[in-house]
């Protein structure tokens, strides 16, 4: 993966913007040792290290704004970071940037139930944005699977999904307002407790901005009152093919369940080998979710599991209890983590019409075979947003670009079928340099012209989300 | 003026190329809510028909000059919807003609149904469109979960026109409901009833329609809409009435085809269709509300979203600040829907903002040929 090259004269200048950040910051959180910076050197990537110049942990909107204009001036990138969960190498720093870390920023700073809203900073986990409003009962919808960790910071940059987010929506869906720095130090303030924009919607512009427009210190969120209750139900088929159009045929049904989960036969195997969740030993699993009360629930299964029955299930099991339903979910949200524990994978996220389902599974088992490594799939089906897990040893040389190519060839497939290239992980460095296959030339440089308005010297997060020879003019004429 | 009503996305993109005098854009011209522009009707009417319509995908994609009704009629011979639910602005604004899936998607224009499942924005899945060079630009595309690169889709959704020239979009579909019920309070104050609706909002029982009309329209009405299969919206009914019960009789009306009526006249603003007056569309924090409404003098308010969203009917020639200044203090933003446009239609911007949609405006249209004058005011 290229980066570019890290500007010297910059690095030449580290004392002084330390010293000068310091003037607007606690000494605490200015981190310039290099023993220290070395923390920030990746995310959940992991492939790609390089530590940042320094790293630092603003406590509020004004030293944000201070911290920025800092570097605004002395023409330093900077690469926002949330809790550093990204899977695309969203906040990977080069070695002549600062981090700016949100993690200190994590107040709630109004709940109000009466408007069905809740401020936090951004620094504050996705889990505990609905911690603070679960005892009057409501829930924060988005729940990406590394929901304890992540920031809303950073689900904001990746407008994050999650497995319930067909019913839901995802993180664009469910954000109301932001406070926002520009990386000239100008404060924003876009949307609020009110709905829809009165101008453009820039607040669904910088959603899923990837970090390169603004620095998000405060969100408003909305909230939900929980449902009644929530049954999940498993159901195995021996083919990949059949469990993909049961999908197709419950969603065409009328009955629009809050999840639809899909596992095949490696991944089961990991997962309930973790979770011991009773998961049936098959081909392909699916995890269908409704909510609602009681009789709502059998009333809403009835439908979806006839529809299922006409496909002669393996297995056709309703959860029989909260703490059941509890295990279903926690071995599917440890899905990654399970995997990881039995071999170096490598997660994709790409997003296809569900109707390609059984098509793009047969075609990822072909490719299988060819590049002579092992995939895992496990996706949100509902949606098509599909997460092959592509396994391989980090250990053996030239196994990680094996791995790579192999992938690429996966999100290429994808977009081939009509889909694209990331459902809810982001481009990061990953996929940056896959652009050019979704986009013409013309559709980047447009996406490239609204970072020419809102960081015209490209020093936010700037070697991300384009490939750089797409970006190199901008970034010159930037400089 | 004629319309220049180009019949593809390729002559469309010719006549911008060869443009050196601005157009006024629009779709079927049923709401002219944007204001006087200068320049040249051109309408995208002909770029019509579905391009795809997978019901197993829950997925439409349309070119922009298709008629509303048509994919309605199509949804329907499904069981589908645009569960955003767009209000026809013919009858509020007196216009004639065809709304098309373009001019909602320019206009962002929802019904009663976004407080529980979105705006239109929320259901746009890709967009292409014609920038002010006269490029084809893409963005999204047809699946329902995307973040490959920036999101012009929520930007397109209500630019008016001013960014580029919709061609085709990509919807998110969602499946139809078998019975549509409304619970209903009469003679609650304006306080009360958004009180009512919040907690009715605030609840697990999914509403999906939340509307207060006061006592000066005729009998004070609070209505709440659920929607759902039969067992399923009795059910919630019921718990919805004990939950409301210390608001007053809560009746239950569960005739579907006559609360489908009820709730398209609400979203059509029709208690406002045939009295005289300047119409403001108001987007505020529900509980502000009845606050902001009893600041402006005169005026006449229905409100949607919860509270959220107030259709407020002033005298004719009610200077804006005096709907803009009670807004401003609470915190939202209006849009004058019909009266004097030159009066400045949408709400200004504060000037970081600004200056931002200033800047994106001169990159999609560097010759200021879309709808110039148009979303332009500053605070």
């Amino acid at each position: 993966m290229e980066m570019p090259r890290p500007n010297q004269d910059i690095i030449a200048r580290k004392a002084d913007l330390i010293a000068r950040l310091l003037q607007v910051l606690p000494v605490d959180a200015v981190i310039s040792d290099p023993s220290e910076t070395r923390a920030y050197e990746c995310d959940a990537l992991t492939a790609y290290k390089c530590p940042p110049m320094a790293a630092i942990l603003p406590t509020s909107t004004q030293q944000v704004s201070d911290a920025l204009r800092i570097c605004h001036d002395m023409g330093v990138p900077v690469v926002p970071r949330g809790s550093g969960t990204s899977l695309a190498g969203g906040a990977l720093p080069t070695a002549d940037s600062v981090i700016l870390g949100v993690a200190r920023l994590n107040d709630v700073l109004e709940t109000d139930y009466d408007n069905r809203i809740i401020k936090v900073q951004s620094g504050r986990t996705n889990l505990s944005v609905t911690g603070a409003v679960e005892e009057q009962g409501f829930f924060y919808a988005p729940d990406p699977s590394s929901q304890l960790a992540c920031a809303i910071a950073g689900n904001i940059a990746m407008n994050s999904g999650g497995a319930h987010c067909l019913k839901y929506g995802v993180t664009t869906n469910n954000l109301m307002g932001v406070t926002m720095v520009l990386m000239d130090g100008t404060i924003t303030e876009l949307g609020g407790a009110h709905l829809d924009a009165p101008g453009y919607d820039l607040l669904g512009l910088i959603c899923g901005s990837e970090g390169q427009l603004g620095v998000v210190t405060e969100a408003t969120l909305r909230i939900l009152h929980k449902p009644e209750g929530a049954r999940p139900v498993l159901m195995g088929f021996d083919s990949n093919e059949v469990a993909g159009q049961c999908v197709s045929d419950i969603i065409k049904a009328g009955v629009l369940p809050v999840a639809i989960e899909f596992m095949d036969r490696p991944c089961i195997r990991a997962c309930e080998a973790f979770a011991k969740a009773g998961y049936p030993d098959c081909e392909a699993l699916l995890i269908v979710e409704v909510e609602g009360s009681d009789a709502e629930i059998d009333e809403q299964l009835e439908t979806i599991m006839g529809i299922a029955r006409t496909h002669n299930p393996v297995e056709l099991r309703q959860s029989t209890s909260a703490e059941e339903s509890a295990r279903i979910w926690l071995g599917r949200k440890s899905a990654f983590g399970a995997m990881g524990q039995i071999n170096d994978y490598m997660c994709l996220d790409g997003t296809i019409p569900v109707s390609q389902l059984p098509y793009v599974l047969k075609r990822i088992g072909e490719m299988s075979k060819e590049f002579g490594l092992d995939v895992a799939n496990v996706f949100h089906a509902g949606d098509g947003n599909m997460h092959p897990l592509i396994l391989f040893d980090a250990n053996k040389p030239g196994d990680l670009e094996l791995c790579e190519a192999f992938g690429a060839k996966i999100l290429k497939l994808c977009v081939e079928v009509g889909g694209c290239l990331t459902g809810e992980h982001g481009v990061g460095i990953e996929k940056r340099d896959l652009m050019v296959d979704q986009y013409a030339p013309e559709d980047l440089e447009i996406q490239m012209a609204i970072k020419d308005v809102f960081d015209p010297k490209w020093l936010l997060n700037p070697a991300k989300v384009f490939p750089l020879q797409s970006s190199e003019s901008h970034r010159i004429a930037a400089e | 003026m004629t319309s220049l009503t180009p019949e593809s996305e390729a002559d469309l993109a010719d006549i911008v190329v060869s443009a050196d005098t601005p157009f006024h854009v629009h779709g079927g011209g049923t709401r002219p809510i944007d204001g006087p522009t200068n320049g040249t009707p051109l309408s995208t009417s002909r770029l019509s028909g579905i391009e795809l319509y997978e019901p197993g995908s829950l997925t439409l994609v349309v070119r922009a000059g298709t008629p509303v009704a048509e994919i309605e009629s199509t949804l329907a011979a499904e069981n589908q919807r645009l569960a955003f639910e767009p209000m026809d602005h013919r009858g509020l604004l007196g216009t004639t003609g065809e709304p098309t899936i373009g001019g909602v998607i320019g206009a962002n224009v929802s019904g009663p149904r976004r407080i529980q499942a979105g705006a239109a924005r929320d259901f746009l899945l890709g967009v292409r469109f014609v920038d002010g060079t006269g490029q084809v630009i893409r963005n999204g595309g047809r699946v329902m979960k995307n973040v490959t690169g920036y999101d012009l889709v929520k930007l397109l959704a209500g630019s008016y026109g001013t960014l580029g020239i919709l061609t085709e979009v990509a919807l998110k579909v969602l499946p139809d409901t078998a019975t549509t019920a409304t619970l209903s309070i009469a003679g609650l104050d304006d306080e009360t009833a958004i009180a009512a609706l919040s907690r009715a909002l605030g609840s697990p029982f999914e509403v999906t329609g939340a509307v207060h009309m006061p006592q000066a329209q005729g009998e004070g009405r609070t209505l709440i809409r659920i929607e759902g299969s039969e067992a399923s919206v009795a059910y919630r009914a019921a718990e919805l009435q004990k939950l409301l019960a210390g608001f007053g009789d809560v009746l239950f009306d569960h005739d579907t085809t006559a609360n489908r009526a009820l709730w398209r006249d609400l979203r059509d603003v029709s208690a406002f269709h045939d009295r005289a007056g300047d119409v403001w569309r108001l987007s505020v924090k529900p509980s502000d509300a009845p606050g902001v409404v009893a600041k402006v003098p005169g005026a006449q308010a229905l409100y949607d979203w919860g509270g959220g969203l107030i259709w407020l009917l002033v005298p004719q020639g009610t200077a804006p600040t005096a709907i803009r200044q009670p807004v401003n203090d609470a915190g939202g933003h209006a849009t004058l829907i019909r009266g004097n446009r030159n009066a400045g239609v949408f709400h200004p911007l504060p000037a970081p903002v600004a200056a931002l949609q200033d800047g994106l405006r001169r990159k999609f249209d560097p010759h200021g040929l879309f709808n110039p004058g148009l979303m332009g005011q500053t605070a």
